[in-house]
Formats: C-alpha cells, sequence, structure tokens
C-alpha cells in the first residue's frame, strides 16, 4: 500500500505566537518549529499500517526551507522518503490554496492512502482534509480513532458528538485522524541516524503543475483585514482552602450572579 | 435582501441552540433561510426555526444526505448558493460543520473563515486565534463568503420569521457518496446540557482520581445547570467518555462560565476553553498554570472544596 502521510510544521505553541505586520501572516521565523502534535499520530498510523499489510510510507510537507526539520522527524520516525513542496510563491497561501496546491502534489505522485491529523496547532481551521477528498474525488474518512483496512475496503470509526459513526469505503481514501487512535513512536538513535540518508525530493510550484495565480497571498480567497493583541485577562483573585474555599468560591460566583 | 443559508444543526429532531444563534447572526446580515439536511423535520422543529427568524425553510429529505459523510451536505449547499444566490452560508464551527464548509468552499470556489466569534458588516468576521491572544478580523474576498461560527458567540433572541417551508431535491455525485455510514453507536448522553453549547461547563482533570469521583464534578454541574467535561488526562484514563473531552483535540468551549477542578491547564487544554468568559479554578498546586487564567481561582483539594461549594449553591437556590 501506497500512503501519504501529510506533516505540517507549526510554531511551538509553547512560545509567543505572533503575526506580521507587513502582511498580516504567521511570522514562522520568530519562533521554534515543531511537528503538529496531530500529525505524529499520522505518522504512526501510516507505519502501523505499513507493518500489517506491506507498502511504503512517504511524508509530504509544504512549508519553507526550515520545514526538513519536521519532515526528519517523520522519516527518523520510520517513514520511508519524503515530498517537501517549498516555493515563495506559497507564502501566505489560504486553506483554498494549500488544498489545491497540496492536491496537485498528490495527483503527481499518487496514492492508496492519505493521511492526515485532524487539526493543525497554528491556525485550527479543520478543513483541509476534507477539502483534500473534496479536490481529489476520493472517499472522506475523516475524524477517525480507528482505521482498518482489508484488501480495496477501508472501514474507520469517526468520532460524532453522540459517539461514533461506523463508515466504509474503497481505497483510495483520504483520512484523518485524531489523538485517540494511538500512541506515536518515540525516533529511535537508528532511525535517527537513518533518516539522514532518505530521500527527500522537494519541489517548486512548477514540478507539481501548480499554477502560481491560484496559491499565495494575492491569490488567497480570504484575507485578514487587521489584527491586534487581544486585551489581557486582568488579574484573578487566588485564594487558599482555609476550611471556607468553597464558600468563597460561591461568594464570588454570587457576585458574578451565576447564582 | 439577499439570503444567509443556515446549515441546520440538530440531535433527534430538536434543533440545536446553536442554530438560533446562527439565525440570530444571520437576520443582521441578510434573510436568514434554514437548511434541513435529510429527513425529520418536525413541526415543532419548524416553528422553533421560525421563531428565531427563518424566512426559509429549505428541506432535503432524502435519507442519502446524512447516510454517506460529510460530501452530500456541501452539495447540497453548493445547489443552494447557485439557486437562490445566497449572500452567505453560516454553519456551526463544529469538526463536522468545519468540514462542510471546506468542501463548499472548494465546491463554489468561495474563501472561507473557521471559528469566527462574529461577523458584521461586509461579512466581516471576527477571530480569536492563538488560543485568545490575538484578534482577528477576516474576510472572503472570492465568491460566496463561508463562514463558521463557534457556538456561544451570539445570544439567540427569537424575532418571527415565515418559515416558509420548501423541498429541494439535490442530485448527489458519486463521488458524495462514497464513504457510508454503516451504522451509528449512540453512547449515553444524559440530561445535561450539550458541552459546547452549553452556558456553564465545569471539568474535571487528573486531580478528580477516578471514574467514580466524577460524581463531585457532575454534582457541581447539576447544582449550576452546566455540562461536564474533562481534560485528555481524565478521558484517557477511561474516567469520563472521549467525548466530553475539552481542549485541542476535544471540543472547543467558549461558556459564560468554566470551572477547572484537579486539571493544570496544559496548553492544549487552555486552546479548548480559554475564550470562556469567567474561568474558576480549583487545584492543589498554587503553581498550576490554570491560575494564570482563573478570574478566580482555590488552592486547594477539590475533594473537599468541589463539594463545599455544591451544597452552598443548592443552600442559596
Ligand atoms: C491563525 C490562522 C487562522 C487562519 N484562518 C484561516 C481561515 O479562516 N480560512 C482560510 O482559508 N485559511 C486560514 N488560515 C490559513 C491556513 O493556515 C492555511 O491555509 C493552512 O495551510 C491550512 O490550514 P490548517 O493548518 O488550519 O489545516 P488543518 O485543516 O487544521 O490541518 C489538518 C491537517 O492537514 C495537514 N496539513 C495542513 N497544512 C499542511 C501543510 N502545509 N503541509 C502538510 N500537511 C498539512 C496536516 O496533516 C494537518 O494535521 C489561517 C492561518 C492562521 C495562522
Ligand atoms: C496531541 C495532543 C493533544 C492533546 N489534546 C488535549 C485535549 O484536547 N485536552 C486536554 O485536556 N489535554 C490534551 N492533551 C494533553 C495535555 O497535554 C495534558 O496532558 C492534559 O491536559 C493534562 O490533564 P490534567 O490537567 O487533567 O492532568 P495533569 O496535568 O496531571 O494535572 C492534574 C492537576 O490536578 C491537580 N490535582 C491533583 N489532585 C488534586 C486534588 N485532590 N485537588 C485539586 N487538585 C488536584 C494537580 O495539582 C495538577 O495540577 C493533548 C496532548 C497532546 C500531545
Amino acid at each position: 500500500m501506497n500512503i501519504v502521510v501529510c506533516v505540517k510544521q507549526v510554531p511551538d505553541t509553547a512560545t509567543e505566537r505572533k503575526l506580521r505586520s507587513d502582511d498580516n501572516t504567521l511570522d514562522r521565523d520568530a519562533v521554534d518549529g515543531v511537528v503538529n502534535e496531530l500529525d505524529e499520530y499520522a505518522v504512526e498510523e501510516a507505519l502501523k499500517l505499513k507493518e500489517a499489510h506491506g507498502g511504503e510510507v512517504t511524508v509530504l510537507t509544504m512549508g519553507p526551507g526550515k520545514a526538513t526539520e519536521t519532515i526528519r522527524k517523520a522519516l527518523a520516525m520510520g517513514a520511508d522518503k519524503a515530498v517537501h513542496l517549498s516555493d515563495d510563491a506559497l507564502h501566505g497561501s489560504d486553506a483554498l490554496s494549500t488544498s489545491y496546491a497540496m492536491a496537485q502534489v498528490l495527483k503527481k505522485i499518487g496514492f492508496d492512502l492519505v493521511i492526515l491529523g485532524s487539526e493543525s496547532t497554528d491556525a485550527r481551521t479543520g478543513v483541509l482534509p476534507a477539502m483534500l477528498a473534496e479536490r481529489l474525488g476520493t472517499p472522506q474518512l475523516t475524524l477517525a480513532n480507528k482505521v482498518e483496512v482489508e484488501g480495496a475496503s477501508i472501514t474507520v470509526q469517526r468520532l460524532a458528538d453522540y459517539g461514533y459513526d461506523k463508515v466504509e469505503a474503497t481505497l483510495p481514501a483520504v483520512v484523518s485522524v485524531v489523538e485517540k487512535i494511538n500512541e506515536p513512536r518515540y525516533p529511535s538513535f537508528k532511525g535517527i541516524m537513518a533518516a539522514k540518508k532518505k530521500p527527500v525530493e522537494t519541489l517548486a510550484i512548477g514540478d507539481a503543475s501548480i499554477d502560481a495565480a491560484q496559491v499565495g497571498l494575492a491569490a488567497a480567497w480570504s484575507e485578514v483585514v487587521d489584527f491586534a493583541p487581544a486585551p489581557p485577562r486582568a488579574a484573578g483573585t487566588i485564594v487558599k482552602d482555609e476550611g471556607d474555599g468553597g464558600v468563597n468560591a460561591a461568594d464570588f460566583l454570587a457576585s458574578k450572579k451565576f447564582i | 435582501m439577499s439570503e444567509i443559508l443556515v446549515l441546520v444543526e440538530q440531535a433527534e429532531g430538536e434543533v440545536k441552540k446553536v442554530t438560533l444563534e446562527l439565525l440570530t447572526l444571520a437576520r443582521s446580515l441578510g434573510t436568514p433561510a434554514a437548511v434541513w439536511a435529510g429527513p425529520g423535520l418536525t413541526p415543532e422543529a419548524k416553528a422553533r426555526l421560525a421563531e428565531y427568524g427563518a424566512e426559509k425553510i429549505y428541506v432535503a429529505p432524502s435519507s442519502d444526505v446524512v447516510d454517506y459523510v460529510v460530501a452530500p451536505k456541501a452539495e447540497l449547499l453548493a445547489q443552494l448558493v447557485t439557486a437562490k444566490s445566497a449572500a452567505a452560508v453560516l454553519v456551526a464551527a463544529t469538526a463536522e460543520g468545519k468540514e462542510v464548509a471546506g468542501r463548499l468552499a472548494v465546491k463554489t470556489d468561495s474563501g472561507v473563515i473557521t471559528d469566527a466569534v462574529g461577523v458584521g458588516d461586509g461579512f466581516v468576521a471576527d477571530q480569536s486565534i492563538f488560543g485568545g491572544g490575538v484578534n482577528v478580523h477576516s474576510r472572503v474576498r472570492k465568491g460566496t463568503p463561508i463562514i463558521a461560527v463557534r457556538p456561544n458567540s451570539t445570544a439567540p433572541v427569537a424575532a418571527a420569521g415565515a418559515g416558509t417551508e420548501e423541498e429541494v431535491s439535490v442530485t448527489l455525485s458519486d463521488a458524495a457518496k462514497a464513504a457510508r455510514v454503516v451504522e451509528r453507536v449512540k453512547q449515553e448522553k444524559g440530561a445535561r446540557p450539550e458541552l459546547t453549547e452549553a452556558a456553564i461547563v465545569v471539568s474535571g482533570g487528573r486531580g478528580v482520581g477516578s471514574a467514580e469521583n466524577f460524581s463531585v464534578i457532575e454534582g457541581l454541574a447539576d447544582a449550576l445547570g452546566a455540562a461536564v467535561g474533562a481534560s485528555r488526562a481524565a478521558t484517557d484514563a477511561g474516567w469520563y467518555p472521549h467525548q466530553f473531552q475539552v481542549g485541542q483535540t476535544g471540543k472547543t468551549v467558549s461558556p459564560q462560565l468554566y470551572i477547572a477542578a484537579g486539571i493544570s491547564g496544559a496548553i492544549q487544554h487552555r486552546a479548548g476553553m480559554q475564550t470562556a468568559k469567567t474561568i474558576v479554578a480549583i487545584n492543589k498546586d498554587p503553581e498550576a498554570p490554570i491560575f494564570e487564567l482563573a478570574d478566580y481561582g482555590v488552592v486547594g483539594d477539590l475533594h473537599q472544596v468541589v463539594p463545599q461549594l455544591t451544597e452552598e449553591i443548592n443552600k442559596r437556590k
């Protein structure tokens, strides 16, 4: 099975994230980049499926040059090779452009299964997996906490408000995973060393038949008009429980008219 | 005025509160038109939609619309966007709502804004990003604005609309029928308000200690008419079902009041509750990061503080 797993580099959530004042896009230079947490679960699921069914796992990342760190991490976990879509023309792409560009690459490299995280920690739109399924015309098996493949048929448990849906489809398909699905492995020392020798193909937009007029800030279907830091939360009152902590909390709730 | 399509969220035939919020918002933007995707529109649901301002109620009663994942809803909305020359589409910013918005955006070649907390003139949306740290105004500039709005962003206010029902027959493509729902597994729901919709949420974390001890959290929630939430530590331990997880990979809630008991306040948890209007924390560790967010905090053992608080609330009612 030919599995492509989409991995995004995101700013470390522990650092302060900013938008750039010149073009209102995320300032990716100012912060350390890490692998989007949920994408580690996507990589793990891809590796497990490969272990069970054979095949190959390819990492796909769209992002600036420094996103290679993210690719190395996924390769160190055990993925076989990577494709890095990197081009200045992509800077400022919104979800429509990003899904278009990634779909073009996926069509070029081919796949039986595409696996993504269900949401990134920076933009948190959660729309990319559905958009890719739409653009590729393949079944959408998203928000999965369990994936089973048998021959060409695939079944997932899709999380829902009330529990879950059992969903069936035929490969090729697009899957997104939630963090309940598995426990991502840590790269071993051997894995980290091996990752350095694994092939990483870097593509510019022209290499994947991506139309420059459909990507980047100028093409974006949506735009940030302006932004401002949220007013800081007023410092709260912290009391130590001296036997009447519950009563104190009730007084506070009453002062706010919750009781 | 042009129509603003609102995709109805419902549970077993009952219209969810977020839909009433979206209809209220839609009234300030144009003519609200509710879209009921699938079978099961009852007279009660119809009346409810009209009560909150729906001038039209489009119904696509075919069960195909709900028997396949997401794509049919996007095709239905795309069909209506064209047929009715809709000015905008509003959906609830739930995991599935956002997926519908995403596919619809591709289909109609339109921009999409997710997690809006408000929408104003010219369909300029307010977004609160980076865990509430930055406020953004954003705008769709191509196609029909498709906006996913967070539950609890607008107070629902009734103002009657005509509620004229119109049946829509949707022609689904083969691609829309590629992922079939073969079984729906419903887990216990209980009588409490739904997590993302509740005005008050009481959440428990690892500090609660066990599944049995969650009764302490439930007791407080019931005294306040609140929903119960949980941290990932609590859902992973099996103390509380996963659909009650609050956080980055669980539900995003923005209630009037959020009470966190025995929760440290990890960044992933904060991502799901940081926009709550008032935050109260109960934790025995004075250094717990949750206190940085709290409007009111009690440093103490939750097993003492929470039951006392519950008793006090019940006394004062
Ligand atoms: C704060 C903020 C808010 C934004 N709001 C909007 C908005 O409202 N509308 C809009 O159109 N755009 C928006 N954007 C732009 C958006 O970030 C990009 O289009 C982004 O590439 C796709 O969105 P996402 O990261 O939210 O993807 P999600 O759909 O949240 O990500 C799901 C999965 O897709 C995969 N994935 C996502 N991006 C990549 C990538 N570059 N390479 C490889 N895999 C990837 C990963 O597996 C990830 O887990 C916003 C950006 C920021 C920083
Ligand atoms: C990809 C990914 C996604 C994640 N998504 C989420 C998510 O959606 N939601 C989420 O919550 N987490 C999420 N996490 C996990 C998150 O990082 C934390 O591990 C988790 O939130 C911790 O839960 P907790 O606060 O209950 O537990 P802990 O961090 O262990 O904190 C327990 C707290 O309880 C206090 N305590 C203990 N006993 C008592 C007592 N008797 N009385 C009062 N206080 C007491 C302790 O002082 C401590 O502060 C995610 C992690 C990853 C990697």
